[in-house]
């Protein structure tokens, strides 16, 4: 069962508790973009083997979204963090071994 | 090459009498060639169909097919296999009443025992909402000449005596009903399609795993794999869950997520029904094997990943689901649970598709229901990479779709995942 700690209540919730949201930090469109960009960040995805920051909400709790940075292959979890960040901390990034994106 | 050794009756015979040492190897065991003509990453069902049907259909046989484990071991070998076709659009029907259609003649087209097995797919409707939606599909199935009906409660104890009609929490209001649909035996449709495409000299190359797409102007020319690089002229990417990562290494997203989809079989119990029954309100779906065992499937993950594993909660929300409608399975004991990781699309549809690289062809997003769709896709797909442009069983389902808006929306029809 995965298990992650909701970074506004501090509980360590199970995924039964928790609602998967998908790949996290995409860069928003609006109705004045391109086919392009409106595809991309509808659609297209990383789905990595591998790292993969995720966004989730705590559904069956105290319901408010934020992020987890987790493996795709081993399922560890290096960390969550709240939503309003824009890119995984640094040093969950460390932890899980990737370079942050400069 | 000599061509295989036909199977048949008498063949058995023969081989009875001289303690079966005439048999060949169902397929060769060939070293890679330095180049091919197709190159097609991943010997699933789709991969091997789309190599038969190149030779068969176009001629061209100077193919391999790759595969970093062994030949069926992905999700073909982990599927539940309902074969149906009774799906909502236009483009889904025509293409899986196709492959439900190649199906039905495949063991002798093959010379290999698919054991394909219409016995019938039932689809429960368990509320309103349900039984106006497959009142839709049955109404759009009959334009699209693909056989289904909207049977009463009635009919649908008929059929399986062992549902609980009136059901705790979701009695049963009827069902869409599939009469041509039915099961086939998945490693044999894999093994079935390996062994054709050996005979016309194509090589499955097993344990080789794809490391790099090696790209010049806008083409693939090349792979790197574990067993050394190798050239061609053209690229089918049928890799099913790994799309996402194939895709990665030729330098183009795809709108894919992959989850694991998990399945369980039951101890063998004497025959109970000889129907394939789905509950999707309830989510869960269930059929007799010719082992007797009960062949049981349920939900996807709600999250990315590539484990072959699935969270165990979902075991018990399938047998919940089943034990609701099925009282009688209660205190059987399961025997073994797996996994497959599922591609999934936006719209539930499948992508058969040329890509950003000018001769790469992609074939993915079956996600929890490509099973039956193996011999249609395998024809398209050939079709798709012959000519290089789509044919009429394919033009819809192009990965353009997603940036027009042109979906293809089966999450209904799609239903539980299957
Ligand atoms: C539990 C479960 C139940 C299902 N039930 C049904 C059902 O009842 N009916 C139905 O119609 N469908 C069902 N499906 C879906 C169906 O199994 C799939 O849609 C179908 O088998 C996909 O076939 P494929 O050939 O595309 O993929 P696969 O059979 O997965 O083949 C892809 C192959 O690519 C190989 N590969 C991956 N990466 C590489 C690489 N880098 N290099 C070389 N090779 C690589 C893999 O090893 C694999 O063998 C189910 C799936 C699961 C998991
Ligand atoms: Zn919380």
């Amino acid at each position: 069962m995965l298990t992650l700690t909701c970074p506004y209540c501090g509980l360590q919730a199970d995924e039964t508790e928790l609602h998967g949201g998908g790949e996290a930090h995409l860069t928003r469109f609006g109705p004045d973009s391109s086919d392009d960009e409106f595809e991309a960040y509808l659609f297209l995805r990383q789905n990595p083997r591998g790292v993969h920051a995720e966004r989730w909400r705590h559904v069956y709790g105290c319901g408010k979204w934020f992020h987890a940075l987790r493996d795709t292959t081993t399922l560890q979890v290096f960390g969550t963090y709240p939503a309003q960040t824009l890119t995984p901390p640094a040093d969950l990034l460390k932890a899980a071994g990737v370079e942050p994106a400069a | 090459m000599p061509p295989k050794r036909r199977y048949s009756a008498f063949a058995i015979a023969r081989e009875t009498l001289r303690q079966h040492a005439g048999w060949d190897r169902a397929w060769a065991d060939r070293p890679m060639k330095p180049r091919y003509d197709v190159i097609i990453v991943g010997a699933g069902g789709h991969g091997l169909a789309t190599a038969y049907y190149l030779g068969k259909n176009f001629g061209i046989t100077n193919v391999a097919i790759l595969e970093k484990g062994w030949l069926g071991g992905g999700n073909t070998g982990r599927n539940t296999t309902i074969i149906r076709s009774n799906y909502l659009q236009d483009p889904s029907a025509a293409i899986y009443e196709k492959a439900r259609g190649l199906y039905e003649t495949l063991s002798q087209e093959l010379n290999y025992n698919i054991m394909f097995s219409p016995r019938g797919v039932m689809m429960l409707a368990q509320t309103e909402h349900e039984k106006r939606g497959y009142l839709r599909t049955a109404h759009a199935n009959a334009l699209q000449g693909v056989e289904t009906e909207f049977v009463g409660p009635d009919r649908v104890k008929e059929l399986c005596p062992i549902i609980s009609i009136d059901g705790p929490r979701y009695p049963v209001l009827g069902a869409l009903w599939q009469a041509r649909g039915g099961t086939a035996r998945h490693d044999a449709v894999a093994w079935g399609y390996a062994r054709a495409c050996s005979d016309m000299g194509m090589d499955i190359i097993q344990k080789c795993e794809v490391t790099g797409v090696r790209s010049a102007g806008g083409k693939v020319t090349g792979l790197e794999t574990s067993r050394g690089p190798v050239d061609c002229d053209k690229l089918g990417l049928v890799v099913a869950g790994h799309s996402g990562h194939l895709a990665q290494m030729a330098g183009f997203r795809l709108p894919i997520e992959s989850v694991a989809l998990q399945a369980l079989v039951s101890e063998p119990i004497k025959p109970c029904m000889d129907v394939v029954v789905m509950a999707n309100t309830v989510h869960g779906y269930m059929s007799q094997s010719d082992k007797g065992e009960m062949v049981i499937g349920g939900g996807a993950d709600g999250y990315n990943n590539y484990t072959q594993r699935g969270s165990f909660h979902h075991i018990e929300e399938t047998v919940r689901a089943l034990v609701e409608t099925f009282p009688m399975i209660s205190r059987l004991k399961m025997l073994r649970q797996w996994g497959g990781i599922v591609d999934m699309t936006g719209d539930r549809s499948p992508i058969l598709s040329t890509t950003p690289l000018g001769n790469c062809f992609v074939n993915c997003g079956w996600g929890t229901g490509g099973f039956k769709a193996i011999p249609g896709s395998g024809w398209a797909m050939a079709e798709l990479m012959a000519k290089g442009t789509p044919g009429s069983l394919a033009a819809d389902f192009g990965l353009d779709r997603f940036r027009e808006g042109r979906f293809i929306d089966e999450s209904v029809a799609a239903g539980v995942a299957h």
